[in-house]
């Protein structure tokens, strides 16, 4: 019975996945649920296919195998209106911010949900005050993309991606190219988030953090999901010698 | 040389001024409407030959035909083909007609290319931005992509227009009365080459070189602007 | 329309349009190279010469690329015999052609002489290179790879600019399609024949250079986009 009641609640099921970048595999049968209101963070390799798993959740990579159900219903790939409907569910925060760099930083947070969304302009501009203000941008909304630091500007783009109101953040490896002062002021910013309550799925190479924040994490290899543990046993006592190697690995750097 | 000197006043009457300055605005003009319609269809064209869609895959093809055709054939070639499919065709004997059509059909493939050149420079992290946010192709042309576009586009665009100037004295050789046309006509009415000529590469100057000027002008405030 | 296309009577003339082809590639490699040397030349006043010199080729290089080459090439076939100088057609046009070429590949050597960055230099000098190995190991391969991509596509412009000539009585390529056009006068399907071969000739050159590019100078070209 409780295995029931728990199924109803997976907000994302994915089977059996197969996604090609090219001529390359780069998502071999991947198989994952995420449930509502978890923190499920992806580890991993570089070229593992954390980041394609992340763009195949918003569309923008189309998987050639496999199902995919968001909130119950399948998606298909090849349809433009599911498409547009699990964007409108799934935000996503690049790596790169990816920032419009033609807009101010309120503009880039407010015209997806003005022009796309088609709410209404006043109640979109104050949500992105508020939320700018939450990650303590308030003091650079006329500024520009290239005037703010990486930090900065990848607190923009979080700002943006919440004021699509999604029900799943994407977050894709969003300090990798930060400086390390700047990284603990987005990570203090998905902190925040994660108190509150939001469904994430999170790529990082931070394990402390990863570690903090997750509910489950899942392991990573060349396309291939290897295991999927709670946080402490993953980094402690994990199940598979590759994921052993490479936690060593990362913590050796360390 | 002493006849040289003879003949300037002849050479600079009020007639020939006139007739010299017409010819430099046939010039002007074939270069301006070609480049204004080179730009706005050559816009459309760079816009649908990017799209992904599959139905609009022989529209793709035909973009390409066409702009690889136009930009692979010499300025004489296509106006002697235009010329004579007019006259064949009985569609117009107005040459001035048929150099613009000519003109048009020219730099729209150039200048398409260009702005195609200019739209692909735009990151490609702009577009998964976009799309991720449900941004139609169009939207984010619209909002994202070209208003980051025009700097790159506009230089070599502007260029392109300097060099079409020198381009349509090809239009002589239909008998369109712009400034290489005229220059022929004063040589023939007997006046020296030096000065029929000469005269002409002056007023060619005149023409391209403040707009040369103003061209590396531009360039060098909009890579300023950049950094 | 009272005109139908009639392909097979110009067929015929293919041959002797494609022998004209030759020409104009004849005319278009002279000129290029007539220019590079030129071009050569004054780049190197321009980048390294005193005020003087500098300034005449300056002088030099903005008249020639601010004014058509049609007209500078009508300049020296009727203005020159004014001084006694009479330049055959062909000779008119090739000398019209470098003249105009010496310009604008002084300007693009000129940018590649630029181009060099001075820690390449200092990085050679600390490497203990001489003067000559810095040449041949820093700075030319630097510089073709850099004006690898301008000068092909010059040279393609060039190969077009080539059918100028036809105006001036040389048999190359558009010259020979005025004498068939005046011969049986079916213009359409001549010039079509000779835009025709004009699109071969300038892909088959784009290739070429591509490959030439991608393989001795490791500059990348492309052939269509």
């Amino acid at each position: 019975m409780e295995n029931l009641w728990r199924e109803s609640l997976h907000q994302i099921e994915i089977k059996s996945a197969n996604a090609f970048y090219e001529k390359l595999h780069v998502l071999k049968d991947i198989d994952l649920n995420i449930d509502k209101g978890e923190i499920v963070s992806l580890i991993g390799p570089s070229g593992s296919g954390k980041s394609s798993l992340l763009k195949m959740l918003v569309g923008l990579l189309i998987p050639k195998s496999g199902k995919v159900f968001l909130n119950k219903s399948l998606i298909n790939f090849d349809n433009q209106s599911d498409l547009r409907n699990i964007r409108e569910q799934i935000a996503i925060v690049f790596q790169q911010y990816n920032l419009f760099q033609n807009m101010n930083v309120l503009k880039n947070v407010c015209i997806a949900p003005t022009k796309i969304q088609k709410r209404n302009p006043k109640e979109v501009n104050e949500q992105a005050l508020y939320l700018l203000e939450k990650v303590g941008l308030q003091d650079k909304l006329k500024s520009y993309p290239d005037e703010l630091s990486g930090g900065q500007q990848q607190r923009v783009a979080i700002a943006r991606a919440l004021c699509l109101n999604p029900q799943i953040l994407l977050l894709d490896e969003i300090t990798s190219a930060l400086d390390p002062e700047l990284v603990k002021e987005v990570l203090d910013s998905i902190r925040l988030l994660a108190s509150e309550g939001m469904t994430m799925l999170i790529v990082s190479h931070e394990m402390n953090f990863v570690k903090e924040v997750s509910s489950r994490v899942v392991f990573m290899d060349d396309g291939s999901i290897i295991e999927v543990n709670s946080p402490k046993n993953i980094f402690d006592k994990p199940k598979e010698k590759r994921t052993l190697d490479f936690v060593g690995k990362i913590l050796k750097e360390k | 040389m002493e006849r040289l000197i003879e003949e300037i006043p002849n050479f600079f009457t009020i007639w020939n001024v006139i007739f010299l300055a017409k010819a430099m605005g046939v010039t002007f003009l074939l270069t301006a409407i070609g480049c204004l319609v080179g730009f706005s269809v050559g816009g459309l064209l760079a816009v649908f030959r990017k799209t992904k869609s599959y139905y609009l895959l022989p529209l793709r093809f035909l973009i390409i035909v066409y702009t690889e055709i136009f930009r692979r054939i010499p300025f004489l070639v296509s106006l002697l083909l235009f010329f004579y499919v007019f006259q064949i065709m009985r569609i117009s004997d107005n040459l001035f007609l048929i150099a613009t059509i000519t003109v048009c059909v020219i730099a729209t493939a150039y200048i398409g290319e260009i702005i195609r050149s200019g739209i692909e420079s735009i990151n490609q992290t702009q577009w998964d931005a976009a799309a991720a946010m449900n941004f139609t192709y169009y939207q984010t042309l619209k909002e994202i992509i070209f208003p980051q576009a025009w700097k790159v586009i506009l230089p070599p665009a502007f260029g392109f227009f300097i060099m079409f100037i020198k381009d349509t004295a090809l239009a002589s050789q239909i008998g369109v009365m712009e400034l290489t046309f005229a220059a022929k006509i004063l040589n023939n009415k007997g006046f020296s080459p030096l000065l029929s000529f000469g005269t002409i590469l002056i007023l060619y100057f005149i023409l391209s070189f403040p707009l040369d000027r103003f061209g590396k002008f531009m360039e060098r405030k909009l890579a300023s602007n950049r950094n | 329309m009272g005109y139908t296309l009639v392909y097979t009577q110009v067929l015929e003339f293919v041959p002797y349009l494609i022998s004209g082809a030759w020409i104009s590639l004849q005319i278009a490699v002279l000129a290029f190279f007539g220019g590079m040397f030129l071009g050569l030349i004054f780049a190197t006043i321009r980048t390294f010469g005193n005020q003087i010199s500098n300034k005449i080729v300056i002088c030099y290089v903005t008249f020639f690329t601010n004014t058509p080459q049609l007209v500078q090439i009508y300049f020296l076939f009727f203005a020159l015999p004014e001084f006694g100088i009479l330049l055959s057609p062909y000779i008119a046009v090739l000398l019209g052609m470098t003249l105009n070429a010496a310009a604008y590949l002084c300007e693009i050597q000129r940018a590649g002489f630029l181009s060099i960055r001075q820690n390449e230099l200092d990085a050679a000098k600390t490497l203990n290179f001489s003067l000559i190995q810095q040449v041949k190991y820093v700075i030319l391969p630097h510089i073709m790879k850099v004006l690898f991509p301008p000068l092909s596509n010059h040279y393609i412009i060039m190969t077009l600019g080539t059918s100028m000539a036809a105006i001036f009585g040389v048999e190359e390529l558009t010259g020979r399609a005025f004498n068939i056009n005046s011969e049986t006068f079916r213009s359409v399907e001549i010039f079509s024949i000779t835009a025709l071969i004009y699109i071969v000739i300038t892909f088959i050159a784009t290739f070429l250079l591509a490959i030439i590019g991608r393989y001795f100078f490791k500059a990348k070209i492309r052939i269509i986009q």
